[in-house]
């Protein structure tokens, strides 16, 4: 157990009173749980309100580009499977801009824990719909409500038979740190979708709205048929918990050529490179 | 000059000399799908290795079965620049390449066709018992090989150790049938069709065949490239397939991403993560990675880009070649930040540059591209195998740990500040796409935001004292001076020989590196020049726009070819006429 302080404090600009302030809490408190130093991990960010925590603890961060978190955090395992990677972004940055790559990331399944702050709003770009938004959901740029349906992340997670899918609720401190914590823990590409209210430009899902509504769920995760049922139940009633679990072997822990380890350490062999260039006689 | 007899008794068809400078010209035309690509395989490996030079260009149609398709093969005792414009030999696969063709033959000249075909028997067509040599038409190839290798005088064991390597895997069956088709082709061809004799081997050294992205390949392992992320898109594709290859035994992770996006995405984490990157793509792939062009460029991220050029905009002529994606390259991105794009014009640059883009890529801590064009991508050639040993060691990054709790990633020491490896000590890096401080955190203060940019922008110095000058060949002040650029150079050295083997003072100046540009390298031989003449493979001259934005000097006269074909010699010399007559 490591003290939370270790990743320090740092002053935000996040709203008083968002959920990114305890998705943020919940993410260090899962990090000092299980001992992991601010060098041992990296965390990689897309843009937008979420997308910022890389630079509200000590870490190794990169923040990249709106919608490619998972991008470059994918390599970076790939190349280094002795890290630890972490990858948090918003809804609208994961799954709208960088959808493709969410779905790519899941057949991949790299042995990174993604957290999705989902807060069914663009924050940064001050209240538009985002892909979880749901139908009828008034916003600055729906005054008639919106007409599309919600892009259900955990259910096409599920569907594709991700490795780990779960949902939580930064309001529920316990939880989401649990959920965390078994998503790292998880050899494989594992999700955490986190309802993390934006009170500035989401009046409808709010603390009190997720609050009512978030209930552990109680299944087998190992049973994908039910998995699929409640990880497609979200409204009145949103199960939360770890909703699918399943291990394969991950892809980095496939791929022989990092088997001693990360490859920045490995010199150039250069009469292989000789060998090879002699095959072309 | 060697002297050939084509045709005696018993012979059919007329007798006629053809005279063979040092050089000797083949085509090979047919339908996508009949092997030709394999012939001229097997071909260019057998004249390599008998000691030849050789070039060969293909020219194939976006299609995979049908249409017409082109090899052509250009061998000589010397070195061989360009690709050909007329041809001793011209080898039909169907009755379409004889008319595509035959107004390029040199005269005298060969052509090979179908014995089965009802074509009027003509001056030096060799018609080839095609039903009889290959039981079966998947063995037509291979007995076009046989009589093309033995017109050519070459061993049977030439091709007989690579028809076994290529169809091994098919069964012992397979290897036989065509080592069968090969020697009855070869004996046919020894009784029945004029021997066309190579030049003069070359022995001075023992040569190697590839193409451009094979050789783009080599480079990048010779500097210990560790990941590559690409979307497949010709013809860009066989740089990744080689490093797939080479994968597991050389320690390169090699991702095939979902898209552009991400591929460059991930290059850049991996880059992040110590991992020497590259993404090879073509311009509308390059198009989709622009956005990480630039967070290459403000993380200060080393990267290399390979862009292979083709036809736009917009994915133009798939399969053919061009020069029009500078202007994309140069500009790609939003926001400034400084970059270097290196243009190979050979198949030792495509090696060397690339090497050295991996250098220059860690040194200036951002992204370097490798622009070369589908023509040299493809085109196989004979090349004396690289000098491994006096390859310049690569700039490696900060591998030391010293005091990590104070370690800046951007630091305002000097432009290029210590890039440390997350995980391999206790400083903690960090890596930011917005503008960010020392320590690499997000601000919104202007007055770091302009610290910040400067010290980024004054990492050109180091790309400056690295610039590869233009090369200069021909006679002092000329009266015309060609200036080219990538994989037109080539036809510009062969140009200007001819035109000063005929009387006029001409030279070229051959760009290997097109930005950042070094005016004091090349502006006297601009200036003192009669006439400037740009040559390149684009519609709009626009690396003689750069040079007049850089110098503000105008080349007016422009030899342009952007119909998918690739420059030729005989192209340029035919453009240049109403300029040499002004001259
Ligand atoms: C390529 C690109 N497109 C658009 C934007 C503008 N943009 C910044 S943040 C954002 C949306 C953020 O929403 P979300 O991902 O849900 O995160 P939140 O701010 O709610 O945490 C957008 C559209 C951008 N920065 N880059
Ligand atoms: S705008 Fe919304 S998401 Fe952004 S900080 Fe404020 S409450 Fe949080």
């Amino acid at each position: 157990m490591i003290d939370t302080k270790t990743y320090g404090e740092f002053k935000t600009s996040w709203c008083p009173g968002c959920g990114n302030h305890d998705v943020l809490v919940a993410v260090k408190e899962a990090l000092a749980g299980q001992g992991i130093l601010p060098h041992q991990f990296v965390m990689v960010s897309g843009i937008g309100q979420a997308a910022k925590i890389v630079h509200y603890l000590k870490c190794n961060g990169f923040n990249g580009l709106h919608g490619r978190a998972l991008s470059p955090a994918q390599a970076v395992k790939l190349v280094n499977p002795e890290m630890t990677v972490l990858v948090e972004s918003g809804d609208g940055c994961t799954y709208g801009e960088g959808g493709n790559h969410f779905l790519a990331a899941i057949r991949r399944n790299v042995n990174i824990t993604l957290i999705v702050h989902d807060n069914q709003i663009y924050g940064l770009t001050k209240g538009q719909s985002s892909p979880t938004t749901m139908t009828g959901h008034v916003t600055k740029n729906n005054p008639l409500g919106v007409f599309d349906q919600p892009f259900n992340p955990v259910a096409v997670a599920v569907a594709m038979r991700a490795g780990f899918v779960a949902r939580t609720f930064s309001g529920f401190h316990e939880h989401a740190v649990q959920t965390i914590v078994q998503a790292m823990r998880h050899p494989g590409f594992a999700l955490v979708d986190m309802h993390s209210p934006c009170i500035s430009f989401n009046k409808v899902n709010t603390f009190a709205w997720y609050k009512a509504r978030c209930k552990e769920v109680s299944h087998d995760p190992g049973d994908w048929a039910s998995a699929m049922t409640v990880a497609a139940t979200f409204g009145e009633e949103i199960p939360i918990g770890v909703l699918f679990r399943e291990e394969r072997p991950s892809k980095d822990a496939q791929l022989p050529q990092c088997a001693d380890g990360a490859l920045y350490r490995k010199t150039v062999d250069m009469e292989a490179v000789k060998r090879r260039m002699f095959a072309h006689a | 000059m060697v002297k050939i007899h084509v045709a005696e008794s018993p012979r059919s068809w007329e007798t006629k000399e053809i005279f063979v400078h040092e050089e000797l010209h083949l085509i090979m035309g047919g339908e996508a799908g009949q092997g030709l690509d394999t012939v001229s395989g097997l071909l260019v490996k057998a004249v390599v290795r008998s000691g030849r030079h050789l070039l060969g260009a293909q020219h194939v149609m976006s299609r995979v079965r049908g249409g017409h398709n082109n090899f052509r093969l250009r061998i000589g005792s010397r070195p061989v620049q360009g690709p050909p414009d007329t041809f001793h030999l011209l080898a039909a696969m169907s009755q379409e390449s004889v008319d595509l063709h035959k107004d390029k033959l040199k005269d005298p000249g060969i052509i090979l066709v179908d014995a089965a075909w009802e074509l009027p028997a003509g001056p030096g067509m060799v018609p080839i018992p095609f039903a009889e040599l290959a039981s079966r038409p998947v063995f037509r190839n291979v007995a076009l090989l046989g009589v093309i290798g033995a017109m050519l005088g070459l061993e049977a064991s030439l091709f007989e150790e690579q028809l076994k390597e290529e169809f091994s895997a098919k069964g012992d069956k397979i290897v036989s049938s065509n080592l069968d088709v090969l020697a009855s082709s070869m004996k046919w061809a020894a009784e029945n069709a004029p021997s066309l004799p190579l030049p003069k081997a070359d022995d001075a050294i023992k040569m190697l065949s590839m193409d451009g992205n094979q050789a783009i390949v080599l480079g990048a392992l010779a500097a210990g490239v560790r990941f590559c992320g690409y979307y497949p898109m010709s013809p860009a594709t066989s740089i990744a397939e080689g490093l797939v290859h080479a994968a597991v035994e050389m320690g390169v992770v090699v991702e095939q991403a979902e898209d552009e996006i991400a591929a460059a995405n991930m290059a850049l984490g991996a880059s992040y993560a110590g991992a020497r990157s590259i993404v090879p793509t073509s311009g509308g792939g390059f198009a989709l990675m622009t956005e990480a062009v630039s967070l290459a460029g403000v993380s200060e991220t080393p990267v290399v880009f390979a862009v292979i050029q083709r036809p736009g905009p917009a994915t133009g002529l798939a399969t053919r070649t061009e020069q029009a994606d500078l202007d994309l390259v140069l500009y790609a991105g939003h926001g400034e930040f400084p970059r270097a794009i290196l243009a190979p014009a050979t198949l030792e640059d495509c090696f060397y540059l690339t090497h050295k883009a991996f250098d220059l890529a860690e040194k200036s801590q951002g992204p370097v591209f490798v622009l070369s064009d589908q023509y040299l991508a493809s085109a196989a050639r004979s090349v004396a195998p690289f000098d491994l040993d006096g390859l310049a060691p690569i700039a490696t990054p900060d591998l030391g740990d010293t005091d990590p709790g104070n370690y800046r990633r951007y630091n305002w020491d000097g432009p290029i500040s210590p890039r440390r490896i997350p995980g391999h000590g206790e400083s903690l890096v960090l890596a930011d796409s917005h503008e960010h401080n020392e320590t690499g955190n997000i601000i919104e203060d202007g007055g770091i935001r302009v610290r910040m940019q400067d010290k980024r922008q004054a990492k050109m110095a180091t790309l400056l004292a690295e610039v590869l000058p233009p090369e200069f060949s021909g006679d002092e002040d000329p009266d015309l001076l060609l200036v080219g650029w990538g994989s037109s150079c080539e036809v510009l050295r062969e140009v200007t020989a001819k035109l000063r083997d005929d009387g006029t003072r001409a030279a070229c100046l051959c760009f290997t590196q097109v930005w950042p540009l070094l005016p004091d390298t090349f502006m006297p031989r601009l200036e003192a020049a009669g006439t400037v003449v740009a040559v390149e493979g684009n519609s709009t001259a626009q690396f003689a726009g750069l040079l007049r934005k850089t110098t503000g000097f105008h080349i007016q006269d422009t030899v342009l070819r952007y119909d998918g074909r690739t420059l030729t010699a005989g192209f340029v010399m035919e453009r240049l006429r109403p300029i040499l007559e002004a001259l």
